[in-house]
């Protein structure tokens, strides 16, 4: 019997109505929930964050049958035991926040793993829709699948869609329309996997022992099960309601029978076999498809590496080739011509005034701006190779090197397009799963040395080393790395005590990018850069220029060069004198920024000029200057990535804890290096 | 070409007692295997019951170079594992 065809419970009233509808989607990752999302709710959506989590959070709405309906994406989870952060936020909206639709997204060509989320979700008390998504796949995987079987096996509406194509979204909406209702549910009787047979017993008695004692809202059988999976979460919450006996008696139970997981795990997968068995055939099986073929290269230890470097350089180049010239346009068009504006606009205006707005706030707004092209583009080809399928194999063929440092093979692709700029790094850090790593390669983000860095070196190197530059300039970079690779380890022994990332990961099917998906992603990433990291990087610039200007307008006599004479003693360990550690400071808004400080401070004028240069070998040791280049690289970053660090950590205590290690780290390298060359003759 | 017959002289090696369990890792590339037991820590053994590694699962080992991590095909999907990880998961071989 059709589910959706019998008889309706109840009709809907004007009050309901006008109550807007609230759907969850969910579903485990690779199977186009971001697809779906966007094909529902168009441009009707924001981005922001999980209360208290670094977990991103997509809400939307969209008008059908003129009822509002609002959307809320949850994490894609493989399940909803509490392994990370994303499973507790997603099982916790669906038991507290009552949905009352959840659209269970589901692979159809990776049908027997996908509905193991599903096995989960009817277990709890809100109503279930399977959206069966890559139909076209499974088909073409020689998947034969009869959606209506499914359905009365499950229990649950099942919507075939192929979402790439728009196909059943029309279906997908009037189901989600009539389980809203509570339309033609007299029959919505999902029947629930249980747990394999050997630990029935078990489960009763743990019920029986907490009977009566579960908090509302959750469901009392599934606290049981979860108790008897190990779940963190709820174990605590149980130990915090029951009486200490009470509890006692449980934990005996359980640890009793510690090897519970596997059997509630084998329980669904069980209930799974009989739903696949009855409503899937599969006549030609084992050919090789598209996906296995290019894994031969795409995964190989060595070909892999080479596709890996040959996509790295074309990165590269297009951020090079399309990117460092719009990020000059803007220089010159938007910023500087700004800029002008403002000062023909406040002829009148006080001298001090008219600097503010055109040096502070329009610099300001400049350095922010200036950063958006390389960022889209970042955020385009991430978006990308991750749509396709890629960035996993990326991480699988990187995985074993990242993995010394205490890293995980998807930190790899952010790490090194670092080299570009930090500040899409940091960002780029998102696509780790793991908390732990993903927090990691944050923090060592900073230690790559990006472009603006590079600038500065190629710049000094020259001026202080002559015919040694290069040499001096690989060393710097090597110095850069060996220090990320030892912080990464240190880092991970001492903090996280040597808790390795285990590596097990999904390498989804491959298939063509979807644009709209794409363009999407790019918008609301580079929206919320301006939205959360631009407000910080204006204040941070306009406060750094003030100290840079004030009282008198000139950096010499300015609160900054105080600043420099105040820390002086700091750097006179590396043979530092106050106008190097100005220099510095400086570089905090942007680092290329150290030489025109210098410049300015040496009386040289145009520090392009080259006289610049040679006041600075003339007044420094060789020594010195090699901790100048070195504390320069190591240095805490510019505002930009200390922004960006804040908004994807979602804690000061970490941004702090990094600028901190920075310092300490920067001035130990300074400092050794200094004294070694000096003892060395330098 | 190598890897093929070595494989099968490790079987033949195995042949009285085939149905030993073996570490996933050992497994070759294209040899096919049944999960039997789960040696790993509590918090890794949700992850991999919910990628789909639990006993009876039936495990294609889709790439294996004898060092690194390796890829296996489970329940449908193709899951990466690191050498470690698989190395506790204990499965009997099948033909």
């Amino acid at each position: 019997m059709n589910v959706l065809t019998a008889p309706p419970h109840h009709k809907i009233t004007v009050a309901e109505a006008e109550k807007t509808i609230l759907v969850a989607l969910i579903g485990q990752p690779n199977v186009g929930k971001s697809t779906i999302f966007n094909l529902l709710t168009g441009l009707n959506q924001h981005v922001g964050n999980w209360p208290g989590k670094t977990v991103e959070r997509k809400e939307g709405s969209f008008t059908f049958r003129e009822i509002t309906y609002r959307l809320v994406d949850l994490p894609g989870t493989y399940s909803l035991t509490a392994n990370s952060a994303e499973e507790v936020i997603a099982r916790e909206f669906i038991i507290r926040e009552r949905p009352d639709v959840v659209v269970a997204l589901v692979d159809a060509a990776i049908l027997e793993r996908s509905l193991y989320l599903v096995a989960e979700l009817v277990a709890l008390p809100a109503p279930v829709i399977v959206a069966l998504n890559m139909m076209d796949v499974a088909r073409q995987e020689g998947f034969e699948i009869e959606p209506e079987v499914l359905e009365a096996a499950l229990g649950v509406p099942v919507v075939p869609m192929t979402a790439t194509r728009s196909e059943g979204v029309q279906e997908l909406l009037e189901t989600v329309d009539r389980v809203a209702r509570g339309d033609a549910y007299v029959d919505y009787a999902p029947k629930p996997p249980r747990i394999r047979a050997d630990h029935q017993e078990v489960l009763q008695e743990v019920e029986i022992l907490i009977d009566g004692c579960v908090p509302d809202p959750y469901p009392q059988e599934w606290v049981a099960l979860k108790l008897l999976e190990g779940d963190h979460e709820i174990t605590r919450m149980m130990q915090d309601c029951l009486s200490d006996e009470e509890w006692e008696a449980v934990h005996d139970v359980l640890r009793a029978h510690d090897d519970a997981l596997v059997a509630v795990a084998s329980g669904r997968y069980e209930w799974i076999g009989r739903m696949i068995r009855a409503a899937v055939t599969r006549p030609r099986a084992g050919q090789i498809g598209l996906t296995e073929r290019l894994d031969r290269w795409a995964t190989h230890p060595f070909w892999g590496m080479l596709i890996l470097a040959g996509i790295l350089g074309l990165i590269f180049w297009l951020t090079y080739t399309v990117g460092a010239p719009l990020q000059d346009l803007l220089d010159v068009y938007v910023v500087g011509a700004l800029g002008e504006l403002a000062r023909t606009g406040l002829v009148g205006a006080p001298a001090w005034f008219t600097d503010l707005v055109a040096d502070g706030i329009i610099g300001g707004v400049g350095a922010m701006l200036t950063f958006l092209p390389i960022l889209v583009i970042f955020f385009a080809v991430m978006g990308m190779l991750e749509d396709i399928g890629y960035l996993a194999r990326a991480a699988y063929v990187m995985d074993g090197f990242m993995h010394l440092m205490g890293l995980h093979g998807k930190s790899f692709l952010p790490l090194f397009l670092g080299f570009g700029c930090n500040v899409p790094a940091v960002l780029g850090a998102r696509v780790i799963e793991s908390e732990r790593a993903r927090l990691l390669t944050i923090l060592l983000a900073p230690l790559i040395p990006c472009t603006a860095r590079m600038t500065v070196i190629a710049f000094l190197a020259p001026a202080f080393f002559g015919s040694a530059a290069t040499f001096v300039s690989w060393g710097m970079i090597l110095l850069a790395l060996v220090v990320l690779a030892l912080s990464g380890v240190l880092i991970n022994k001492t903090i996280f005590r040597g808790q390795r990332a285990a590596f097990i990961m999904e390498l989804p099917l491959y298939h063509l990018p979807n644009w709209r998906t794409i363009g999407m992603r790019v918008w609301q990433r580079s929206l919320s850069f301006v939205h959360k990291a631009g407000t910080l990087i204006l204040v941070v610039s306009v406060v750094v220029w003030a100290l840079s200007a004030l009282p008198g307008g000139d950096v010499e006599d300015s609160f900054l060069a105080h600043i420099g004479r105040l820390f002086e003693p700091v750097g006179r360990l590396m043979g530092f004198d106050w106008r190097l550690t100005v220099a510095l400071l400086a570089s905090f808004i942007a680092k290329e920024n150290s030489i025109a400080t210098l410049g300015v401070l040496f009386g040289a004028g145009d520090a392009e000029a080259g006289g610049l240069a040679e006041m600075l070998a003339s007044a420094f040791p060789a020594s010195t200057a090699l901790a100048f280049l070195a504390v320069q690289m190591l240095f805490i970053p510019c505002v930009a990535t200390v922004a960006v660090v804040r908004q994807e950590t979602g804690s000061w205590r970490w941004t702090l804890f990094n600028l901190g290690f920075l310092l300490v780290v920067s001035l130990t390298a300074g400092i050794a290096i200094y004294w070694l060359a000096h003892l060395a003759g330098l | 070409m190598r890897s093929r017959n070595r494989s099968r002289a490790h079987k033949a090696a195995l042949s009285p007692g085939s149905n030993d369990k073996v570490p996933l890792s050992t497994l070759h590339t294209g040899e096919h295997g049944v999960v039997v037991e789960l040696a790993n820590g509590r918090c890794m053994l949700g992850r991999m019951a919910s990628l789909g590694f639990t006993p009876g699962a039936e495990v294609t080992i889709l790439q294996n170079f004898g060092r690194g991590p390796l890829i296996a095909r489970v329940r449908g999907a193709r899951v990466a594992l690191g050498r470690g990880e698989a190395g506790r998961v204990y499965v009997r071989r099948s033909i």
